[in-house]
């Protein structure tokens, strides 16, 4: 369980992290998201007590982190892969953090076999690729069998099998009651992962709530209709409060009407449907809708000129 | 996905993490590198190195002129080495703080142990007594050989001459010092050239900026330069308008500036973010 309240972090007059309150509850993943500089590692680094906070607390399992007898019994954080001496082999580095909290040293080849680094163990981490790294990070979380895992951006560089492992390994270890909090700028990669999502932008909290929730509150549901009559059912649909707009030949996108209201429509009035189908936006889309107003760095390209191309 | 029995392995969590986990850690982490156990290596065979050339430079050429000076500190002369041992061991002492900013290992190590006064008394133990193991080493071995050499003059003494011991335990003191100098630099400034400039400024510049000062000045700053205020304790012979303080007190001015680093490089390490 991971709580803030009020967590805020200024660098000079820029706020990093504002005023966000927001608790992590166990058994579950909770994704944590939001554009590239949003805040996101600046809170995490807070919650593991190496940035200290301008205002407002967080605690892991009601303490401050400082405070914890044994932190990595606790807590198993990846923040940065690349956070790691290269000049060290893997198991040596393994070592060096479970000796910190009293951690026999025979959890060292166990943690490398879990993420299949066992052929590795004597190399240097300098000679491994971001991959490798990310499966060491994830070794060193796994060290002290913590209750609360915190991943930062887990997923970056990796390949679609190491994605689908560390995806797959997340869930496992959320399904333990574990608690997981794990950040991404990538909302497809939370769709599939994630329960609850926190969202931020610009430091501040944008959404706390669950996946469904989340794509229920923040896309529109459409229906998409292909028939020969599709003028005559444009009709009807406004005739009856939707709104329809035609999405290429003998296609209609409908808003505003059920998708079963759309068919009973069609079939009342005699109208041949070819295909009836919901239209889910994607996280993705959601994403993108809610967090347009709150991305640090635009792309200085004309929004036209993205339409025209896509 | 194999199923994660992972609780399975560990004991009960038993006491808190302290002082004596992070001693091992620190331990392992210092032993664990190639480039700290080479450099160590390398202010043994420098130290040992340098002294022994010059004793043997001393020798020929006090055979060469057929008389010794009668101010020659035969102690003194076979641990010259020390004067660049101390530039070696202060890359290390940067090193092992420095190294891990630059990599940010620091991040890692202070997620698992947050307690970061355990983390850098441990670390600070552990490089204090590996410098103190290289120092002894290196002074002795340059010593015991610097004597040899000199033996053949019959000027050669042994440990039992007076001062003799205070000089040699004193050169090892002199390394390590000049090491957690340069470990409380690396503290404050988190990075590697940065610190080691630092220490050979500290260490090595003052000594030749001083030969600059107008003499009146200089007799008055010669006891805090430094290596003046270090190397009085390597020292068995010595005039009174050069060692005003005596070898331990001019010692302890020579740790005070270590001190200094290491006090403001502790809090800032307690105080800023990681």
């Amino acid at each position: 369980m991971i709580e803030a309240r009020g967590l805020t972090k200024r660098y000079g007059d820029r706020l990093a992290v504002d005023q966000l309150s927001f608790t992590v509850k166990p058994g579950q993943v909770t994704g944590f998201l939001g554009p590239n500089g949003a805040g996101k590692s600046t809170t995490m680094r807070m919650i593991l007590a190496l940035d200290a906070p301008t205002a407002g607390t967080v605690t892991v399992d009601g303490m401050d982190y400082r405070r914890l007898a044994n932190p990595m019994r606790v807590v198993g954080a990846l923040l940065d892969a690349k956070s790691v001496h290269g000049g060290r082999t893997a198991a040596k580095h393994l070592l060096c953090l479970a000796q910190t909290n009293n951690l026999p040293a025979k959890r060292v080849p166990q943690v490398l076999e879990l993420v299949g680094l066992t052929q590795v163990a004597g190399k240097r981490i300098g000679g491994f690729s971001l991959g490798m790294c990310q499966r060491l990070g994830i070794a060193a979380a796994l060290l002290g069998d913590p209750k609360v895992l915190m991943f930062d951006e887990p997923v970056n560089g990796l390949d679609p099998e190491g994605i689908l492992w560390i995806r797959n390994l997340m869930r496992a270890l959320a399904a333990e009651g574990r608690t997981i909090f794990v950040s991404s700028h990538l909302m497809s990669e939370m769709e599939n992962t994630a329960d609850h999502l926190i969202v931020i932008g610009q430091g501040r909290l944008i959404a706390d709530c669950t996946v469904e929730e989340f794509i229920q509150r923040n896309s529109e549901l459409a229906v998409r209709v292909r028939t020969p009559a599709a003028a005559q059912l444009a009709g009807l649909v406004t005739a009856n409060g939707g709104t329809a707009r035609p999405d290429g030949q003998d296609t209609l996108l409908v808003t505003g009407l059920p998708q079963d209201r759309v068919g009973d429509l069609a079939f009342d009035n005699g109208i041949r449907l070819h295909e009836l189908a919901p239209l889910q936006a994607s996280l993705e889309q959601a994403f993108m809708e809610l967090t347009r107003d709150s991305v640090e760095f635009h792309a200085a390209v004309p929004t036209s000129t993205i339409g025209a191309t896509s | 996905m194999t199923s994660l029995t992972l609780g399975a392995t560990l004991p009960p969590v038993t006491g808190r993490a302290g002082f004596g986990g992070a001693l091992r850690s620190e331990w392992t982490k210092i032993s664990s590198l190639r480039s700290t156990v080479v450099t160590l290596v390398a202010t043994m065979a420098v130290t040992i190195g340098l002294s022994t050339l010059f004793a043997w430079g001393a020798t020929h050429r006090f055979t060469q002129r057929g008389h010794i000076p009668p101010t020659f500190d035969a102690v003194r002369g076979s641990l010259f080495g020390l004067i660049f041992g101390q530039l070696v061991i202060a890359v290390i002492g940067a090193m092992v703080i420095t190294g891990e900013y630059g990599t940010g290992m620091i991040r890692t190590s202070l997620a698992a142990q947050p307690r970061r006064m355990v983390t850098l008394a441990a670390k600070l133990s552990v490089f204090t007594a590996v410098a103190l193991v290289t120092g002894l080493v290196s002074s002795f071995a340059s010593f015991l050989i610097g004597q040899h050499i000199f033996s053949s003059l019959n000027i050669g003494v042994g440990l039992g001459a007076p001062n003799a011991l205070r000089s040699v335990i004193g050169g090892a003191l002199f390394l390590t010092v000049a090491g957690l100098l340069a470990f409380g630099l690396g503290t404050i400034l988190r990075h590697t050239a940065g610190a080691i400039t630092a220490a050979v400024g500290v260490l090595f510049i003052t000594f030749i900026l001083y030969q600059f000062l107008p003499d009146d000045w200089a007799a008055d700053a010669q006891r805090w330069i430094p290596f003046f205020a270090g190397s009085g304790v390597w020292t068995t012979v010595t005039t009174p308008e050069e060692h005003v303080f005596g070898p331990w007190v001019e010692f302890a001015i020579f740790t005070g500036y270590a001190v200094i680093a290491l006090v403001i490089g502790a809090i800032t390490f307690r105080r800023r973010d990681a």
